[in-house]
């Protein structure tokens, strides 16, 4: 009962060949090269978000939602301070107070109101779309030309935003060493790992939260801000998906630093690898796109990344530690016995 | 030193879970005073020290230490007073923190947290000093992180912890619970050490008789959210096992009676 012919089949298979022929054909690695300093410069920018996601996941121990708002937040804001004819440089820094106001919002959510931490960031998230709006007057998006304002970084001069970039995740990451060093920041470090105790030596966590929250937050409008004016325009939805986005890059950094430094990991050098991981997550970005992949397929590719890296070491401990292998070895060792 | 007057506590009122804690718990304790604290599961030992610490509010009565009404402070405000130990050994340090790490947030205890770098070179100095006294090595490797040291190294450091400034009053809760019998005669060795040499005012939980009778200067036993017996000098040396299990069994034994009463 076979409804294709072996000569159809035949067919067929040649016809797919010759498409896939094609296909590869229409690829130019020049192409790709081209197209590298545009990702690594995109992934600059986005390391600076990556390094707010950081502080919230990792020292934290929360998993901070809000941060989809505020990346739109830190374009909507900077976009509308320049046309407005502020200095882009100055927008810049307004749009990284907006972004620590927010994430006071949430953090006074979860630790005045009591409000989970997941919850209070979803609920600044949803706020903050109406909110991003309003900045923009009520549009999805706002142009600002690179031709009639002199922007900190924009797309139409890539090596140029490559070292502005690199200045910036250089700063931020030399002033988060000095401060999670300081005396309240080893207390906030001490406030993700260790409640109790923290509360025990004296230190106040919910105060701690909340300087988290807002630095992390802070800089993710930060890198909302250098985005909108890479890419020449703010869109209210630009945001969406970057905790996701940030985790990916914060586990591609850990992952590959784990492998290169092993024991020799400390603070300044994680820090640096989260930067590596989300240049590393734009190439690939940048790959899918010159493979010709539709670009929104991006964000089911980017979530089954990041599920299998947040699953691999829960897996790897399930592993040692199952029942089916305990099992096992129960009756491998009964079965020892009947032979004896 | 700390004084307890009337302090009543009810987990859970007006639920079938209500549970009276504390009932109108009087302690007065004398600076430099030892005390040992036993009594049987949910006789209310961790429920005084809490209150103590500040965990939560108390329903009622007063706390005082040194003098200082601090009934209406929260826990991390009155740890400028309080150096606390806990049993599970995890829950005293930041493990994914080093050991100078550890003790430069002890040392900050009660004082604000500036922005200036947390460890200097003369603290780094110090901690070296006070963690040879434990006599574990650890003065060799201080930025190891608290995470991979044993229970006992966990405790002994969270004890250097909590004495690292002069607390006015130290909590232990069981702290030697958690390790096995041979770490736990350490620890406690070490405790007694530190409390006699800086003449540190203490609670003591523990669930060892012998170790109660043994250690410290005044013992007292818990019984249903009270204290029921409370011995200090001559008689607290003169103490033997035998004598605080008969005294156990006949609160017990009321215990027991009131029961009967209830049902007949």
């Amino acid at each position: 009962m076979r409804s294709i012919s072996p000569l159809t089949n035949f067919c067929t298979r040649g016809a797919y060949m010759g498409a896939i022929g094609e296909y590869l054909s229409s690829l130019s690695l020049s192409g790709l090269l081209s197209r590298i300093p545009a990702g690594v410069s995109q992934g600059l920018i986005w390391a600076l978000m990556a390094l707010g996601v950081y502080i919230t996941f990792r020292i934290l121990d929360i998993a901070d939602l809000s941060v989809d708002g505020t990346f739109s937040t830190g374009g909507a804001v900077t976009v509308i301070l320049i046309i407005g004819g502020m200095p882009p440089a100055l927008a810049v820094l307004i749009a990284f107070v907006c972004g620590l106001v927010a994430g006071t919002v949430t953090g006074l959510l979860h630790t005045r109101l009591g409000i989970p931490a997941i919850l209070a960031g979803i609920l600044t998230q949803y706020a903050l779309y109406s909110i991003n709006l309003a900045i923009m007057g009520f549009k999805a998006n706002t142009a600002v030309s690179a031709d009639k304002y002199s922007l900190v970084v924009s797309g139409r001069s890539v090596n140029a935003a490559i070292i502005v970039s690199i200045c910036f995740v250089a700063v931020i990451i030399a002033l988060l060493y000095w401060f999670f060093g300081t005396e309240r920041g080893m207390s906030v470090r001490a406030t993700g790992c260790n409640q109790q105790m923290s509360k025990a030596q004296g230190i106040n966590i919910n105060l701690n939260k909340v300087i988290g929250l807002a630095l992390s937050n802070g800089l993710v409008a930060l890198s909302g801000s250098l985005f909108a004016q890479y890419s020449g325009f703010a869109d209210v939805n630009s945001g969406r998906g970057a905790i996701v986005i940030g985790l990916a890059a914060v586990i591609i950094g850990e992952v590959i630093g784990d492998a290169i430094l092993g024991k020799r990991m400390n603070f300044a050098f994680r820090m640096i690898f989260i930067a590596i991981g989300a240049i590393i997550y734009y190439l690939i970005y940048t790959l899918v796109l010159w493979l010709k992949m539709d670009s929104n397929m991006m964000k089911l590719f980017t979530s089954v990344i990041v599920a299998i890296c947040l699953a691999v070491p829960y897996l790897k401990n399930a592993r040692l530690n199952s029942f089916r292998r305990a099992g096992k070895n129960s009756q491998t060792a009964v079965g020892g016995k009947k032979d004896a | 030193m700390l004084e307890v007057i009337n302090v009543c506590k009810t987990f859970d009122p007006g639920t079938v879970n209500e549970k009276k804690a504390l009932t109108g718990v009087n302690l007065k304790i004398d600076e430099g005073e030892f005390v040992t604290v036993i009594g049987g599961n949910g006789a209310g030992k961790s429920t005084l020290l809490n209150a103590v610490a500040g965990v939560w509010p108390v329903d009622e009565g007063t706390i005082k230490i040194d003098g200082i009404d601090v009934t209406g402070i929260p826990d991390y405000k009155r740890a400028a007073y309080i150096g606390r130990v806990f049993q599970d050994p995890r829950a005293g340090t930041a493990s994914a923190l080093g050991i100078d790490e550890n003790l430069a947030l002890a040392g900050r205890r009660g004082h604000s947290r500036r922005l200036v770098w947390g460890i200097s070179a003369k603290q780094r100095a110090e901690y070296k000093e006070r963690l040879s006294d434990l006599n574990l090595g650890l003065e060799d490797r201080i930025t190891t992180k608290m995470g991979v040291l044993s229970g006992g190294q966990r405790q002994a450091v969270t004890l250097l912890m909590a004495t690292l400034q002069k607390p006015k009053l130290l909590l232990l809760d069981e702290h030697t619970a958690a390790l096995d019998p041979k770490t736990a005669a350490t620890v406690l060795e070490t405790t007694e050490k530190i409390v006699n040499r800086d003449h540190i005012t203490t609670l003591m939980i523990t669930h060892n008789m012998h170790d109660a009778i043994v250690h410290g200067n005044r013992l007292i036993m818990m019984n249903n959210g009270n204290i029921i017996l409370d011995i200090s000098g001559e008689d607290k040396k003169k103490l033997t096992v035998k004598d605080l299990l008969n005294e156990f069994e006949k609160a017990s034994g009321e215990e027991f009676a009131n029961d009967k009463a209830i049902l007949s």
